[in-house]
């Protein structure tokens, strides 16, 4: 019985962590969340030196091993400096590869993933709503030319910066991912930030693409469900690192702000929010810590343990970064001032892979379908 | 990570589902026959007072063989390791860490065989958070402790034989050096000058009571630790934190109680639990309990690895006030006006089970800490913030 973590799961977040505060501290994130690409190159190679991009890339393919135990503490950090860059994008684009391709596709792609040549994206859902296949309804055309799709992918994680999709398509009653080259002439895209400054997005038109020569795989309702869990634990794992920071900044702050003669953490409307905020804090880590274990260890209780930990996040963390901003005062409503950019990653955070509605909801179903409640 | 068992772990674990399976019946009676029967069973295991060092008379069970322990004796809802709850849980630990051979011999064994209920005497009318500004005294008359003054809301008063209580024997009506002066006695409720008054609490229990110390003599062999500094016991034997296994596997068992009322309620002609909101909350409150176990989990990996606890306990402290309150408010609020119907009251639903228990909660919630003193602790302890 151990839950914690190994001393080189340790050694990893130091390294991590030492390598973003040289490198991607506030400021220069800042600079980079500005840019036109919304990531800096220089980074990426030196993530893919330091074998973070092939973290649960195997050996044989060019990556190092580690499961998603390891990929959290990568990803708590990465929250803690806001980092921007299509880290997390790709990190899901890599797991549905191992998870669902075949062996020649994952051979072509997963070594230059891992040596930062090849950055991915997800692209499930066309229509608004919740991460569920029924959200799904990009339907392709088969006629004797080929294999059409027509329609468009909205809010692709890091659209703008990714060399591959994987995009979700009915035909008949199954689903399919199809991999399309992002450079493909033929394949519209858009992209932008989001209110986040260091997340991107954008969107796929396909107008009559034909995909026929893609790659395609058949994939059932629970692979893709996987999928989504998977998304949602990566998220969740992001949010602990950011709602610390902002624990921190507003403790700090709390302690050298005075008012009525006191520091103002020393009254306790002040010292009983940021109290709550710790207890929720360490609440939904233990709920991530748990369901990034269950991802490789215990598969069939991640559906239930990866919305146990994003539903809780996602409303602790939203509530975090919205009185963190209030407990500052005028300050914190600044764009100089850092606790902003919390707040708003909350907001992504909450809608990325299922706010705490569509969480709460699919524990109870799940339940009634398995106990007959 | 790794949420496996060693060998030996896993061997404790089907003995104790053996004994289970030989000595609880599945039939519901559980009468007072039975009971002295188990208690007398799980007392030749040595699993009454498991924590305990074997030299005493305890199991000398490792944290981890604690933690099966519980585990399965919940999981088959099995009655109490003893029934002597305080002395197990808080008095005979104090005895062990400071008392003297001879208190050791007198006391420890009655605790472990269920003789008779302990109870601790702490809060006073003026004193409840504040805990080290007590009042109650006892002054000194050659062999013997004379104390004078009160507690309150000691729970089990009124069943208990003996307290464990703090009293002040130096450093009266002093605020600088109040933790000072304080010193911990171990009294025999039949002691003459004792008066014990039952105190009816909201839900109709009478399990708490004030007791009135009138010239009350205690001796001195009576005395628990050094004389002034009774803090210090009571913060170690505080510190002698619990899991919350036992916690969680009621909590677990509460929430599918509730899920199962609000599958055969009806409101407006519908199953409760169709409604958006319902289920909404129902997730809500299993993230908080399953949150509450990981807690644990990781709370209880750090003591495996010896780093020692401290406020970090205060999390699922806080987690299980608010659900205790909220699943009974819960319960009674979507049972409309039936919900409102104690045991014997017609229409009552449930034999008034949530209606008692959505007010009970302050058993939980306000003992050992109200949420107001678990804030304190953190936001001071561990967050740094400038006391108050």
């Amino acid at each position: 019985m151990n839950f914690g973590f190994t001393p080189e799961q340790e050694l990893l977040r130091d390294q991590v962590r030492r390598f973003l505060d040289d490198n991607c501290a506030l400021p220069e994130v800042r600079r980079i969340m500005k840019s036109a690409q919304g990531y800096e190159q220089g980074h990426w190679q030196q993530m893919a030196e330091l074998g973070w991009l092939g973290l649960i890339i195997n050996e044989s393919d060019g990556g190092v091993g580690l499961n998603w135990v390891d990929l959290v503490v990568v990803l708590e950090e990465m929250g803690r400096s806001l980092y921007p860059g299509p880290y997390l994008s790709t990190l899901c684009f890599t797991a549905a590869l191992i998870d669902i391709t075949d062996s020649h596709t994952q051979k072509t792609l997963l070594p230059g993933i891992a040596e930062g040549k090849i950055k991915g994206s997800l692209a499930l859902l066309d229509r608004p709503g919740d991460p569920h296949v029924d959200n799904i309804s990009l339907e392709a055309i088969t006629t004797g030319e080929g294999v059409f799709l027509s329609g468009s992918k909205p809010f692709v994680h890091d659209c703008g910066s990714a060399d591959y999709f994987l995009v979700a398509y009915r035909q008949a009653q199954d689903f399919y991912l199809a991999l399309l080259d992002a450079n493909d002439p033929s394949l519209e895209r858009s992209h932008s930030a989001t209110m986040d400054f260091t997340k991107r997005t954008g969107k796929l038109t396909f107008d009559n693409l034909d995909i026929s020569n893609a790659p395609r795989f058949k994939v059932s309702e629970h692979q893709i469900n996987r999928l989504f869990d998977i998304g949602a634990v990566g998220v969740a794992a992001e949010m602990i690192g950011a709602a610390e920071a902002v624990l921190a900044i507003t403790t700090t702050y709390a302690q050298d702000r005075i008012q009525f003669g006191h520091a103002i953490g020393k009254y306790q409307g002040v010292k009983h929010r940021l109290a709550e905020m710790y207890v929720d804090i360490e609440s939904f880590k233990s709920l991530v810590y748990y369901a990034a274990w269950t991802i490789t260890d215990s598969a069939e209780e991640l559906s239930r343990s990866a919305s146990l930990a994003k539903a809780f996040a996602s409303d602790a963390f939203a509530a975090i970064g919205i009185d963190a901003v209030q407990l500052h005062g005028a300050i914190g409503f600044t764009q100089e001032y850092d606790i902003q950019l919390y707040l708003k990653r909350s907001k992504w955070s909450r809608a990325s892979f299922g706010n705490a509605d569509f969480h709460y909801e699919k524990i109870i179903e799940q339940k009634q379908n398995s106990q007959g409640i | 990570m790794d949420f496996e068992y060693t060998q030996s772990e896993q061997n404790f674990r089907s003995e104790v589902r053996q004994f289970l399976d030989e000595n609880l019946p599945a039939a519901t009676d559980k009468g007072p026959v039975f009971m002295k029967h188990w208690l007398k069973k799980v007392r030749e295991k040595r699993w009454v007072g498991f924590s305990w060092p074997k030299s005493v008379g305890g199991g000398g069970g490792n944290i981890m063989e604690q933690v099966i322990l519980k585990e399965e004796m919940s999981a088959r809802k099995a009655p109490p390791l003893g029934t002597c709850m305080m002395g197990l849980a808080w008095v005979g630990p104090g005895i062990i860490q400071y008392g003297t051979e001879e208190q050791k011999e007198r006391f420890l064994p009655d605790i472990l065989d269920s003789k008779y209920h302990w109870c601790t005497g702490y809060s006073e009318p003026n004193v409840g958070s504040d805990l080290a500004a007590l009042q109650c005294k006892a002054t000194r008359d050659r062999d013997e402790y004379i104390i004078n003054g009160t507690k309150i809301w000691t729970s089990l008063a009124p069943f208990a034989s003996w307290i464990s209580m703090l009293v002040r024997t130096d450093n009266f009506g002093e605020t600088d050096n109040k933790h000072d002066g304080i010193t911990a006695l171990l009294v025999d409720l039949s002691t003459q000058g004792i008066d014990i008054k039952p105190i009816e609490n909201m839900a109709g229990g009478k399990v708490f009571a004030q007791i009135f110390f009138d010239n009350v003599r205690v001796p001195i062999k009576n005395r628990l630790g050094e004389e002034g500094n009774g803090w210090a016991v009571t913060i170690s034997s505080l510190a002698n934190e619990r899991s919350s296994i036992g916690e969680v596997a009621g909590l677990y068992t509460k929430l599918e109680k509730l899920t199962d009322l609000l599958s055969t309620s009806k409101w407006n002609g519908q199953a409760a639990i169709t409604d958006k909101k319902i289920r909404r909350t129902l997730g809500r409150f299993e993230a908080k309990i399953e949150a509450m176990r990981l807690n644990g989990l990781r709370y209880l990996t750090k003591q495996i690895k010896g780093e020692p606890l401290s406020s970090e306990t205060s999390v699922n402290k806080l987690h299980r006030a608010e659900l205790e309150v909220e699943m009974g408010d819960f319960a009674v609020e979507k049972l409309g006006e039936a919900g409102l119907q104690l045991r014997n009251q017609e229409d009552a639903v449930r034999t008034g089970y949530w209606a008692t228990d959505s007010l009970n909660w302050p058993t939980v919630v306000i003992g050992g800490g109200t949420p107001n003193i678990q804030k304190n602790i953190i936001a001071e302890r561990i967050l740094g913030l400038p006391k108050d």
